[in-house]
């Protein structure tokens, strides 16, 4: 489905292989667990068996005595750093969190905390040596439910920390409650006053992981000059380089970020964990260290997405919903930085809500600091606001679908932000959905029912910069710094090819090293298609303008009389002449030399991203399990650059949201310990849980991008959470405001066996 | 990982002399369970005793009574695609596909499921249901045990130092019998069990009235349960829904659970009625369908 | 601890290393031999990214040990091509676009090959059962499931 019609492109919108395919089909894609380093060693990280303690002491002289031990760190190793805020590309902190974060100095905020690390020629040889660090903890009571760290009396994770207040102060006493924000507009308690329908409801959610395949790793190799390289398997390299300037105080062009291939991150691989540890070793022993996590280690010591309790409260009259009061508390993990700002900013953004009111809360607990995940912060908000409205809805005796179109936002729709939409594609999004033949479809027999949500995603911009070479044969050599996790080298090559007019197998991309380009902020926030594609058009178009410059000077004619058209240079006026881009790109070295097109841009508008998704699920009554018969998704991607690229985010998104919804969480003791962290007992999905996920492209043009193209990544992930129990309540008349929605919960709540 | 001795034995034999070499030993079989254990810490031992090069071990075959018997180290891989055993025995194959995926399936086999006696160990609810029996060798010769007398706790047995469990040997079943293994979880494979349970039934000879019947139930107490009451209760009646949830209750109150990661109290209990009348249920098709054997 | 000596066929090529007991075939197959197409994801047998075929069967090289390798035929990722040939499933896998990451595509590969060994024409059912063992985190399966079941249907492919 496309709204307006379509330029008649070459390249985008077509499938072709990718670039890095047949090194990844066959195995010899290096990623960052694979680098061979002469002299490398390894190194492992002991971790706090405490949620919450104090450390008392560390005693490494025993394992430094050790003969296998070439070197120990501890938090002692790391240079003071001061509190100032540090972008990381996708989320704020500040640099002292992000150093404690790295190595516990006083106090272990969450179990598997990094306390102390050690290098040896093996990983066996170091993880031994683990046992002999002597570390003496006192243990404090673990805070690690959100509305208990709320709470005034209860144990602080740091006496220092008070409130930021929605009026920018901060509050008298201090809290684990890190911020307060507040946002309002019309009058809340007037449209609840005067509505047809009013529906209130808690909701309650866990943390959950990213849930990548590779675990983190990190090798760093510190030279006597005092420059430092690092191999790592990053979602941005230069956020690697920014942090670990900060982290070491080094300056920026001391450190060399390398980025290997990367199994998967959806946000996760963003922030730093062994990569400083790796180089503080590395300096102490002289030599290459590599530092892996396991499985557990990820769970436990990474940044999943919060977990948190939300209260939410609308009002419809005559079909229109007249109001929405929510309020989100979410979990931070250890130090500040939850993405709740953003999932009360995107909650209500496919509507038009007049009156508003919305608290959002930042809460601090014994649990790891949460990192960015897909669409950070929205699908939980989704989850709450969702199923309001398909309460709402069904108070309305509407269809849940027509009654999301009858209230859609649209071009001028102001969010709660008071920032109006450009052009987006909800409406046509949810008219995809009606229309599919999923939708029209009845749906029949015991146990089964439908749930549909809407989801939206802000997208972002940000920094990317790239380099184009002209070979003389007429092939590109395109240089970009943008991580490719799925299939972005395809995306930008096939955006260079477009722009040139030249075939996509013309043009191949290579992503290189912080030395080797410009700065490219990180792959995330759905940005890189749209943003690096952005910074690729601009250097097609840096190489368009040479080449008709260069083509004037051989014809001995004004440049204005040359054309650049379907990858070839024509004479416009005066002459006949034309030239393809092979020819002239034959001729480099007597029209000026190297030929080299530059983009760098700061990508200001990415297009907001809809999604509407609708799910049939089928309940056991007797287990409580809940399978998914048929799942379609239907989602405003501006420009499909690579369908099936853009087809797989849609999916994978739906299967990460699939999994959230049914089985996945952190499951924590009352010691603070995630009982559950490992492949077998955190539960995602498996082929066999699944049935295909049908896909619809809907194709409202970003026209902020000079191919329409939005952001495709995230916004998949926001409403499966909420249509699913959605389709659960219409299977078996229960509503579940608490997730996993798991076999276990659903069979006690249908038994009443709670 | 600590440093650990492997040794390959070609022999009992040989296998006994390493038990008795003053070392501390575990058995290494499939590996699936025991080299993660020790990778991770939650065991440690000298030495690791590769079960898979003697042929007692790895063979499998019929009785000339018509049972089955079961080398300790053979993958359930080659149990599950043998159609002699999934025509006779069926039961076994339910539990074989279940544990793992292919990839552990390709390595795993019944000794060591047996052998590292966790609670839900999937294999066990349907071997006792069939009336399996263990074969545990030693320097001192071996001995029969049934199935259900094998474990005494969480990871816990009664394998004496210097033992070794040599087969699993499955009873001829009687005529019109069907057994099942039904298990319960979250996702569809690749799951430790909230609930499982193994059923057989015997039909008389017009199929209309049980005989006897079996009812064995893991991951709701210390050890997999034998429920023998489940069974007597069972027996003399019509194969009835009424019966059926009768013994299903009587099951549900043998089970003892613990609240956990997989699931609580109350849905383990409740699971357990809903899996035994479903086990039950599909061993009586299961004896309606079978041909004399 | 003294490291021990082992023979095996290793895609197809008779090979010896040497190898401390406590090291699995995985980090044999790394860190000893160089071939690092097979993944470690959760180093305890749950997610079938270091899925190798050991005498045609499909298994976790983390839950073997390296030791254990001795006499027999192992077939990694780095095994599956012939020369220039991708193999079908290779081929498949890029045409449907069914990796994102690729971390956990080498494991899928190898666990197919064996499937289709066994099984030429796989219905999507058993090709489903068949993967359960294998985590992929990026494609929600319907690439890899669609990959899977075209390759069942093509014939060896060059580059």
């Amino acid at each position: 489905m496309t709204t307006t019609e379509k330029p008649d492109y070459k390249v985008i919108g077509t499938r072709p292989i990718r670039p890095d395919g047949v090194e990844k089909v066959t195995g010899k894609a290096l990623y960052g667990a694979d680098i061979h380093l002469p002299d490398l060693v390894h190194g492992a990280v002991l971790r706090s068996p405490y949620a919450h303690a104090r450390i008392l002491s560390i005693d490494t002289s025993a394992a430094q005595a050790m003969p296998s031990v070439l070197a120990v760190v501890t938090h002692k190793d790391l240079p003071v750093v001061s509190d100032k805020a540090v972008d990381t590309g996708e989320g704020m902190t500040t640099a002292s969190d992000m150093s404690q974060n790295v190595l516990a100095a006083g106090k272990a905020l969450y179990r598997g905390h990094a306390i102390a690390a050690v290098a040896a020629a093996s990983a066996h040889e170091a993880f031994t040596a683990l046992d002999a660090i002597k570390v003496e903890y006192e243990p404090l009571p673990p805070v690690l439910d959100v509305r208990d760290a709320m709470r005034e009396d209860a144990p602080l994770l740091d006496e220092s920390r008070h409130t930021k207040t929605p009026d920018r102060q901060l509050s008298e006493k201090p809290s684990n409650i890190a911020a307060h924000n507040h946002f309002e507009g019309g009058d809340v308690e007037k449209a609840f006053a005067e509505a047809d329908a009013v529906v209130e409801r808690e909701f309650d959610t866990k943390m959950v992981h990213q849930g990548y395949i590779e675990p983190h790793n990190g090798t760093a190799n510190w030279n006597p000059d005092g420059t430092l390289t690092v191999w790592t398997s990053t979602q941005g390299a230069f956020a690697v380089r920014s942090a670990l300037a900060e982290l070491l105080q080094l300056p920026v062009s001391r450190i060399r970020v390398i980025p290997m291939e990367i199994g998967g991150g959806f946000g996760g691989k963003i922030g730093v964990y062994l990569e400083p540890v790796a180089a503080l070793l590395s300096r102490k022993c002289g030599r290459p260290v590599q530092l892996t996590m396991d499985r557990t280690d990820v769970f436990q010591a990474t940044g999943p997405t919060s977990g948190g309790h939300m209260k939410g409260k609308l009002a419809v009259k005559d079909g229109v919903i007249t109001a929405a009061e929510v309020s989100l508390a979410f979990e931070a993990g250890a130090f500040p930085g939850s993405p709740v700002m953003a999932g009360a900013m995107c909650m209500l953004s496919p509507y038009e809500v007049a009156n508003f009111k919305v608290d959002a809360y930042d809460v601090v607990v014994n649990k790891p600091k949460v990192a960015a995940y897909r669409a950070p912060g929205a699908p939980n908000a989704a989850f709450c606001v969702e199923q309001l409205i398909d309460e709402l809805a069904r108070a309305s005796k509407a269809d849940p679908l027509a009654f999301r179109l009858a209230n859609s936002a649209h071009e001028g729709t102001r969010m709660i932000t008071g920032v109006a939409h450009p052009r987006v594609g909800h409406e046509e999004t949810v008219q995809a959905a009606q229309a599919s033949g999923h939708y029209q479809s009845p749906i029949e027999g015991p146990n089964r029912g439908r749930g549909v949500a809407s989801g939206f995603w802000f997208n972002a911009g940000m920094q990317s910069s790239v380099v184009a070479s002209v070979n003389p044969d007429g092939t590109v050599n395109l240089i970009e710094g943008s991580t490719d996790i799925g299939g972005t080298r395809a995306a930008l090559a096939m955006q260079l090819a477009e722009t040139l007019g030249i075939p996509y197998d013309n043009v191949r991309p290579t992503v290189v090293d912080t030395d080797s380009v410009g700065h490219n902020d990180v792959t995330g926030g759905s940005r890189t298609a749209y943003a690096s594609g952005q910074a690729v058009y601009e250097a097609g178009l840096d190489i368009q303008r040479q080449m008709v410059t260069r083509a004037a000077q051989l014809w001995e004619c004004e440049a204005e009389d040359v054309e650049f058209a379907d990858g070839a240079l024509r004479r416009t006026s005066g002459g006949e002449e034309t030239l393809t881009f092979a020819e002239l790109a034959g001729k480099q070295m007597e029209t000026g030399g190297p030929l080299q097109g530059r983009g760098s841009v700061v990508a200001r508008s990415p297009g907001a991203a809809y999604g509407v998704h609708v799910v049939d699920v089928e309940v056991d009554p007797d287990t409580g399990k809940v399978d998914i018969l048929r799942y379609t998704i239907a989602q405003d991607v501006g420009t499909a650059v690579h369908p099936s690229y853009v087809e797989g985010q849609m999916q994978g998104g739906v299967v990460q949201g699939i999994g959230w919804a049914l089985n996945e969480e952190y499951y924590y003791g009352e010691d603070g310990r995630m009982e559950n962290a490992s492949f077998l007992d955190y539960r995602m999905p498996t082929s066999l849980d699944l049935p295909m996920i049908d896909t619809i492209i809907v194709e409202v043009p970003n026209p902020g991008h000079p191919y329409g193209v939005r952001g495709v990544g995230e916004v998949p992930i926001v409403p499966p959470l909420a249509a699913i129990a959605n389709a659960i309540h219409d299977a078996t008349g229960h509503r579940f405001t608490e997730l996993p929605i798991s076999p276990r919960h659903v069979v006690e709540e249908l038994h009443n066996l709670r | 990982m600590k440093q650990i001795e492997y040794l390959a034995p070609a022999s009992l034999g040989e296998v006994y002399a390493a038990l008795q070499n003053g070392k501390t030993s575990a058995f290494l079989a499939g590996g699936t369970d025991i080299i993660v254990q020790l990778r991770e810490g939650r065991k440690q031992v000298d030495q690791l005793i590769d079960v898979k090069h003697i042929p007692d071990l790895m063979r499998y075959g019929w009785t000339g009574d018509g049972g089955l018997e079961i080398g300790a180290s053979v993958p359930f891989a080659e149990i599950y695609e043998d159609a002699e055993i999934a025509r006779r025995l069926p039961c076994v194959i339910d539990c074989a596909m279940l544990v793992g995926g292919i990839q552990i399936q390709s390595r795993a086999c019944f000794g060591g499921n047996i052998g590292n006696s966790g609670p839900a160990a999937d294999t066990v609810p349907a071997l006792i249901a069939l009336g399996a029996t263990l074969t545990l060798g030693s320097r001192d010769g071996t001995r029969d045990l049934p199935l259900e007398e094998f474990f005494t706790g969480p990871g816990q047995n009664v394998l004496a130092p210097g033992e070794v469990i040599v087969k699993v040997n499955i009873p001829p079943q009687p005529a019109n019998s069907g057994a099942f293994f039904h298990r319960f979880i979250p996702r569809n494979e690749m799951d430790i069990a909230v609930v499982n349970v193994g059923a057989r039934l015997d039909l008389d000879a017009a199929r209309e009235r049980i005989e006897g019947a079996r009812v064995s139930v893991g991951a709701v107490a210390p050890t997999p349960l034998f429920v023998a009451a489940a069974g007597e209760a069972l027996a003399g009646q019509a194969p009835t829904a009424e019966a059926f949830a009768q013994a299903a209750d009587i099951a549900a109150d043998a089970a003892t659970p613990i609240t956990d990661m997989r699931g609580s109290i109350a849905q383990r209990v409740h699971l357990t009625r809903v899996l035994t009348i479903r086990a039950l249920q599909q061993a009586l098709e299961r004896a309606r369908e079978a041909q004399e054997s | 601890m003294r490291r021990t000596y082992v023979q095996t066929t290793l895609n197809g090529e008779v090979i010896d290393f040497l190898c401390e007991p406590r090291q699995s075939l995985l980090e044999v197959l790394r860190d000893e031999l160089g071939l690092t197409g097979t993944k470690e994801g959760c180093n305890n047998g749950n997610c079938g990214a270091c899925s190798v075929l050991i005498d045609d069967r499909v298994v976790n090289s983390c839950c073997v040990l390296g030791v254990e390798a001795e006499g027999s035929e192992i077939t990694t990722i780095e095994g599956v091509a012939e020369g220039e040939r991708l193999h079908p499933l290779q081929q498949a896998f890029l045409e449907e676009a069914a990796l994102q990451c690729g971390v956990c595509t080498p494991g899928f590969i190898v666990a197919a090959k064996a499937l289709l060994d066994s099984e030429p024409r796989p219905d999507e059912a058993r090709v489903r059962h068949w993967l359960a063992g294998n985590l992929c985190r990026c494609t929600g399966y319907d690439k890899i499931v669609r990959a899977v079941l075209k390759a069942s249907e093509m014939e060896e492919v060059s580059v």
